[in-house]
């Protein structure tokens, strides 16, 4: 065989298709003068950016986890204190976040994967520490405790504090198309055939040569790393942040909702799902606005309706009916 | 006579009560092609797990290419070059068959491109080239046998332990994969199986050594081996090797 052999699957074309969801993105942002619709662009992508780097971890690593709010929370908190308390600038500030969310990746790997943990005790495991970071935040002093942290407004890019939302819209893209990258490189990589390797068949990866656990480390340190810029992103945006929106499992249910909807170990799903979903609960927001709670009851019910019909996600949609539509006359 | 590639020493493991290897040792030469035989049950499969460290051994030592690997997880005794296969085929099903093999090629290969093209030529040395496209849940038992001996094959290694690559193929399948195993042996890789289907262990190995309830109980060349009475009796009961003197039948097909 020669050296010009098989094109990786596709690498050319992700970056292509990445190229032009970014200009997309980008010029749409430019264009749109509604306050809405910016807030809402804004929140899309924050939220297929928590999808995301769920994705790396549970679609490529098949690692669920039900606590990335962990992740989420110690990038806030850090991306609060060390403005705040060590007077850092906010971007240094987001990179001392995004290393510190994915050191405690390390950490919860390295103790649930060096005991073998899977599955159920991985989620369970992932919650649990999720809650003791939680309780922690709310006990000791430096995170305000239940109060929360305010960051002071000072507006300026240079600040990370941007007066128009399209600023904010423009970071959020830029870490989602680091993510949408990353992902990509998940797929064409030895990394990510490891990683995927593991994820289908653990001995089988083993036989040939692939150490389990020092892959599943490198992938939740990655996971954890995005799911840190959320957590600084969170905290640029609105200022605030207490133990329940860091640690609380609202966050680690966005995270995984959007990339199982979405479609698990792909790489447009998480931001599909994600996308979808904010406009769902939008929209169910705004239509049955004056019955408090009733959203969340359709939000809830289509959620059931994807995860029965569609359980390779709405990415996964096109397969799923092909698979129904030959089960049926094989049938 | 040169030292040899793997050697085990008075290997014993046990399960609870059950003592599923009883202190085994022997010494696997290297180039050469071996077999493991024995009843279902004989603790072959057990044995396998030992060498390759997906088990550790409650006593003995195994010995790969020079270096005690006793305990030494399996990841690295790939990377030492012992890869096994596994009697029950475990595809990566939701990949491709490509890169169900590019997974095996990365072991000494970290550039995608490249393992991707050695993907492809381990595919062709074992049949699997047409296939290369379609998901690993997709192929026949057939097809899966294959794509387990293509997946250890692409790691290039000096040993590698075949688990009953043959069951459950038909007739057809087996003559087919025969010469597949045979093509493998000779381009320079030691190769030790565990087999069931005798017409291939007759076909290939110099070498044969038999398990029974966790020990060693006979070696020797295939045709020597199979007329042992003790062989005879573990696969087919006591007084059983008597009985087929007696009626004049050639145990040289026992099982």
């Amino acid at each position: 065989m020669s050296a010009a052999g098989p094109r990786p699957a596709g690498a050319a074309r992700d970056l292509v298709a990445i190229g032009a969801f970014a200009a997309l993105v980008g010029v749409a942002t430019l264009w749109l003068d509604s306050g809405v619709w910016l807030n809402f662009v804004m929140m899309a992508l924050y939220a297929a950016l928590l999808a995301q780097a769920w994705n790396l971890l549970g679609g490529y690593g098949g690692q669920f986890s039900f606590g990335h709010a962990l992740f989420f929370g110690t990038g806030a908190y850090v991306q609060a204190i060390a403005q705040m308390q060590g007077g850092a600038n906010p971007w240094a500030a987001l990179a001392l976040a995004v290393l510190a969310a994915g050191a405690v990746g390390l950490l919860v790997g390295a103790l649930s994967f060096r005991y073998g943990l899977r599955g159920s005790y991985f989620a369970l495991v992932t919650l649990a520490f999720a809650e003791v970071f939680r309780i922690l935040a709310l006990s000791v002093g430096f995170t305000g405790g239940g109060v929360g942290l305010m960051v002071p407004l000072q507006e300026g890019a240079a600040n990370m504090q941007f007066a128009s939302r399209k600023g904010y819209v423009a970071l959020a893209l830029a870490f989602v198309v680091a993510a949408l990258l990353v992902t990509s490189w998940m797929r064409h990589s030895r990394f990510g055939a490891s990683l995927q390797a593991v994820r289908d068949n653990e001995d089988a990866a083993r036989a040939v040569g692939v150490d389990p656990y020092r892959t599943k480390l490198g992938a939740i340190a990655l996971s954890g790393a995005f799911m840190g810029a959320a957590g600084a992103f969170y905290v640029q945006v609105f200022q605030y942040i207490d133990p329940a929106i860091a640690f609380g499992p609202h966050v680690s249910v966005e995270a995984l909702v959007g990339a199982i909807v979405g479609g698990m170990g792909t790489l447009w799903g998480p931001l599909l799902g994600a996308t979808l979903l904010h406009l769902l609960a939008d929209v169910t927001r705004n239509l049955v606005g004056q019955l408090p709670g009733i959203n969340m009851v359709v939000y809830g019910i289509v959620l059931v309706v994807i995860v029965m019909f569609l359980p390779r996600g709405i990415s996964g949609l096109g397969a799923s009916v092909r698979d129904a539509w030959k089960g049926r006359r094989n049938g | 006579m040169a030292e040899p590639l793997l050697a085990l020493r008075g290997l014993s493991i046990a399960f609870g009560g059950l003592r599923a290897v009883r202190d085994v040792s022997l010494a696997v030469p290297p180039g050469s092609l071996t077999a493991l035989i024995g009843p279902n049950g004989a603790g072959k499969t057990t044995l396998f797990a030992l060498m390759s460290g997906f088990l550790k051994p409650d006593a003995g030592t195994v010995r790969f290419d020079g270096r005690d690997i006793t305990g030494v997880p399996p990841h690295l005794n790939a990377r030492a070059g012992m890869t096994r296969t596994f009697q029950i085929v475990q595809p990566f099903a939701a990949q491709t068959v490509r890169e169900n093999i590019a997974v095996g090629a990365h072991l000494h290969e970290p550039r995608r491109r490249a393992a991707l093209a050695a993907a492809e030529d381990v595919a062709a040395r074992v049949g699997l080239a047409p296939l290369l496209d379609r998901p690993a849940g997709d192929l026949t038992v057939a097809g899966r046998k294959r794509l387990e001996l293509a997946r250890a094959l692409a790691t290039r290694p000096k040993l590698l332990l075949l688990d009953e690559v043959l069951a459950g193929l038909n007739p057809q399948e087996i003559t087919e994969m025969i010469p597949v195993v045979r093509g493998i042996a000779d381009g320079g890789v030691t190769v030790l199986m565990i087999e069931h289907v005798m017409q291939a262990v007759m076909n290939l190995a110099e070498h044969v050594w038999v398990l029974a309830q966790g020990q060693l109980i006979a070696s020797g060349t295939p045709v020597l081996v199979t007329r042992e009475p003790s062989v005879i009796e573990a696969y087919l009961g006591p007084g059983a090797a008597a009985r087929l003197a007696g009626g004049g039948h050639v145990a040289g097909s026992a099982k």
